[in-house]
């Protein structure tokens, strides 16, 4: 017995929603931003497998998700590289990680 | 064998992703995160996506979580205390997460098409020629925007990261 | 000369002269005065030739308004306006009156504004005056008679307000042409209504489609109502009569000839115009029976107690108007009115002539409690004050006394409380007039202006005794056959003259007993009828409690429904709105996440799961 499509759909299922756990749960930002990568790479992982069986008509995987793929890693990278940045420059100013600290735009 | 593979990454994956949410140590979410990458890049191999799995390691588990890692260490992040739950809080995120585990699985049960098995490959695979094909010829443009947003990123970085002059 | 191009001549000559004063007035009071005075001469002497012609039977019209070229001659929508002529004896005798009348006014005039400012502007209005009135006579059709009706009225408030400069006189102005122009609108929707039945506004074609009518006979009476409005606003009728003594605020030429000769029984002779349709409702003649009644009694009321010589007669000219008006009612032919509104013509402008040399006289005071024994002073114009004053009272062998007993004879026919009454004002009449006389020319000279009056020049005093002649003898059959058309009433009651004799000395004899020895104020003193039983107050307080009744209506509106919910709710409104969804701003980032998180299952639960 191979593994199904749905095999995959579902294990990218659930790393997502382990991904959106760390972000609803955890109150530490690099917590949440690990959850945020979490939820990126389970969309990667579904994209790949869509384009492992749905084959082109020359019988290959269908390339065009795994460029897709290759962009999202690149994007993701450019922006843990913006998004610890600013998480240090937030350090700096209000010297803590917390997340419930940062309530400035309440009502 | 290719399914009991799968289980097995998978699970590794799971654990890893789990060892990222709860765990008390940002230290130690770091490094479960990067055993979930691996692991993630053995599944992208059992799907024969060769190159996408190298350059998850590489760019991912090599170059993200590195830079993870050291501003863990800049900030000098400690131990979390435990502190009280918001029980009210904890329902609504649990009520949101069932849910959409929930109807993740009614949806994709109740797809016929996703029930198939991997199909055969024509042939061997010539990955990194295929992509680089696909990349440089069909997305051209995309693959320049995204070198000019490299770009932007880093020029975006230097400056956030000056310190204020007064 | 053709006598249709003299009757072309007769309405547009006095325009011109208006148009000319108004340009080369400057050169000199002769040249203003002398062209209008040669205007009115030349349509008095042609008015005198078309009376000698005969009536013209085919129209003489300039086309005008015809929708009937717009919409083709089937379409309902007829609506045909002419600037007509009509020459008929009606018309005639009616130029006769008012063109001689001018003429002698405008000479008048000469003398009386010889020291008055505004010479030029006076003359201008007056020809601008007789054009307006020669229109009104000439008209064949309602809505050229409505324009130029309007156009008198604008004259008489030029005229009223010459003296613009004074409070008073302003405000006499305004009112007369607002109350005016109520009783207008009255008359506008009567010509309406006339149209629509009858489709056209011509007045011998709507004379003879009164079969229109038929079906509903009430609105014929509706219509001639409302065109009565009309006359209750030009000729003064109760309640609309508080202009007529508040207009002596003009120079008094003025008040003799448009106020008590001919612009004011322009109401009067529109009604004989269309006497005809007036005797084919019988409704309508009650109501004008009742208003011309009641007007000619209340005004010799208010007339007894008045103080101003000007005011008094002109009471009187209300009240001699009401016998006109009455005389429509009661009268079988149009000739019964319109014999009085001749006479009174004469009459009426006389005494106002001689009651402006009166006043010339004594240095423009015109108060009678400050004149006395100016008979001695001024003779000639005691005399010519003295017969117009028994015309008017109705003495035996005086003009008036043809005319006014006639109606009174006619009342008696048609009524018997519109007998009494129009009697009982005979009383008033003779009371107030020879009040009056006696307080103004006999006794001793009550302050220094009457110690030193003087007669007036020729200039004014010629006219007056051109018109003291007209003044007795105007009522004569011999005279009056040649002009008018009158019936005599049939089975008269024996006592009916002598009833109207006898209200005629008790008035003077009791006026000369009462006022024979008055000194410097009066010895009666009522203060209703002086006050004018307060119709005037009651209209001020009518006018101010409607004004301000509107402006706090309307404040209330801007203040509570355009300002309230207008401007505040909408505003309170967005505010509120803005205040309720602040409260999403909760500044937890993972609150924001739990509502996406949230939106996103449920998206994907009605997408997916519920096909």
């Amino acid at each position: 017995m191979a593994p199904t499509l749905a095999h995959y759909l579902v294990v990218s299922g659930l790393l997502f929603t382990l991904g959106m756990t760390a972000v609803l749960l955890r109150r530490n930002i690099l917590i949440i931003f690990m959850g945020l990568e979490l939820m990126l790479n389970a969309a990667n992982l579904s994209l790949v497998s869509f384009s492992r069986f749905n084959l082109s008509p020359a019988g290959l995987p269908a390339y065009d998700a795994q460029i897709l793929v290759f962009f999202i890693i690149t994007v993701a990278a450019a922006e843990v590289a913006v998004g610890l940045a600013i998480i240090v420059a937030l350090y700096r100013s209000l010297q803590t990680t917390h997340v419930e600290d940062l309530d400035t735009l309440k009502f | 064998m290719s399914l009991i593979l799968f289980w097995i990454f998978a699970a590794i994956m799971l654990a890893a992703g789990l060892g990222v949410v709860f765990s008390r140590s940002p230290v130690n979410s770091a490094m479960c995160l990067v055993l979930a990458f691996v692991a993630l890049a053995a599944l992208f191999i059992t799907l024969d996506a060769f190159f996408i799995a190298v350059i998850q390691v590489l760019v991912y588990a090599g170059a993200v979580m590195v830079l993870f890692l050291f501003i863990i260490m800049l900030l000098d992040l400690k131990s979390e205390r435990t502190r009280k739950l918001n029980i009210p809080a904890c329902v609504g995120g649990a009520l949101v997460i069932g849910g959409f585990v929930g109807l993740l699985v009614k949806v994709i049960a109740s797809n016929p098409a996703f029930q198939a098995t991997k199909p055969a490959l024509s042939g061997p695979v010539d990955d990194v020629h295929a992509v680089g094909m696909t990349l440089f010829l069909d997305f051209n443009m995309p693959f320049q925007i995204i070198g000019v947003l490299l770009l932007v990123a880093t020029v975006g970085v230097v400056l956030l990261s000056k310190r204020q002059l007064d | 000369m053709t006598p249709q191009s003299a009757a072309w001549f007769i309405l547009f000559t006095p325009l011109v002269m208006a148009v000319v004063i108004l340009f080369i007035g400057k050169l000199g009071k002769p040249v203003s005065s002398g062209l209008a005075i040669a205007g009115a001469a030349f349509t008095c002497v042609l008015s005198w030739w078309l009376f000698a012609g005969a009536d013209f039977v085919d129209p003489v019209r300039i086309e005008w308004i015809d929708f009937g070229k717009l919409v083709g001659a089937e379409s309902p929508a007829q609506f045909y306006v002419p600037i007509g002529l009509t020459i008929d004896a009606l018309s005639k005798v009616m130029l006769l009156v008012v063109t001689t009348i001018a003429t002698l006014v405008f000479i008048y005039s000469v003398g009386y504004m010889a020291t008055e400012e505004g010479y030029t502007r006076f003359f201008a209005a007056l020809s601008l005056f007789l054009f307006s009135m020669l229109g009104i006579v000439l008209a064949d059709n309602f809505v050229m008679m409505f324009i130029f009706w309007e156009l008198v009225g604008v004259s008489s408030f030029i005229l009223i307000g010459h003296y613009f400069g004074k409070d008073s006189a302003a405000e006499a102005c305004k009112q007369a042409f607002t109350v005016n122009r109520i009783g207008d609108f009255g008359f506008m929707l009567g010509i309406l209504v006339f149209w629509f039945v009858t489709g056209s506004v011509i007045f011998s074609e709507v004379g003879s489609s009164l079969g229109g009518f038929d079906e509903a006979p009430i609105w014929l009476n509706v219509a001639v109502i409302l065109v009565f409005c009309g006359t209750v606003g030009k000729s003064a009728q109760l309640p609309l009569h508080v202009w007529l003594p508040n207009s002596m605020e003009g120079p008094t030429p003025v008040s003799s000839l448009l106020h008590a000769a001919t612009m004011v029984a322009a109401g009067i002779y529109m009604l004989a115009r269309i006497f005809p349709i007036v005797l084919a409702a019988p409704i309508a003649l009650e109501v004008i029976g009742w208003i011309g009644a009641l007007t000619c009694f209340v005004a010799g009321l208010m007339a007894i107690q008045q103080n101003d010589i000007k005011r008094i007669l002109a009471y009187s000219t209300i009240s001699q108007l009401g016998y006109m008006v009455l005389g429509v009612a009661v009268g079988p032919v149009w000739g019964i009115p319109m014999f009085h509104l001749f006479t009174h013509a004469f009459f009426k402008c006389l005494l106002f002539l001689c009651a402006g040399s009166v006043i010339v006289g004594m240095h423009h005071k015109q108060d009678i409690w400050e004149m006395g024994g100016l008979a001695k002073k001024m003779p000639i114009t005691f005399l010519a004050m003295v017969i117009g004053t028994l015309a008017l009272i109705g003495c035996p062998f005086f003009a008036g006394s043809f005319s006014k007993d006639l109606i009174i004879e006619y009342a008696l026919g048609k009524s018997m409380l519109w007998y009494w009454i129009s009697a009982g004002a005979v009383v008033l009449t003779a009371a107030y007039m020879t009040r009056l006389i006696v307080v103004v020319f006999f006794g001793a000279p009550r302050t220094d202006h009457a110690r030193k009056a003087q007669e007036s020049s020729l200039i004014m005093t010629v006219p007056l005794m051109l018109l003291s002649l007209a003044a007795f003898g105007a009522g004569y059959p011999i005279i009056q056959k040649q002009f008018i058309p009158i019936t005599h009433p049939e089975n008269l009651a024996w006592w009916a003259h002598p009833v109207i004799l006898g209200f005629l000395v008790l008035g003077v004899v009791s006026a000369i007993l009462i006022y024979r020895r008055a000194g410097a104020k009066d010895p009666v003193s009522i203060p209703a009828f002086a006050n004018r039983l307060y119709i005037d107050d009651f209209y001020t307080w009518l006018v101010r409690w409607a004004q301000d009744g509107t402006a706090s209506l309307l404040g209330w509106v801007d203040r509570w429904i355009i300002e309230g919910v207008g401007v505040q709710f909408t505003a309170k409104l967005t505010w509120s709105v803005g205040f309720a969804l602040r409260f999403l701003q909760f500044g937890n980032i993972q609150a924001y996440v739990f509502f996406f998180g949230a939106g996103v299952v449920a998206l994907i639960y009605f997408l997916f799961a519920t096909t």
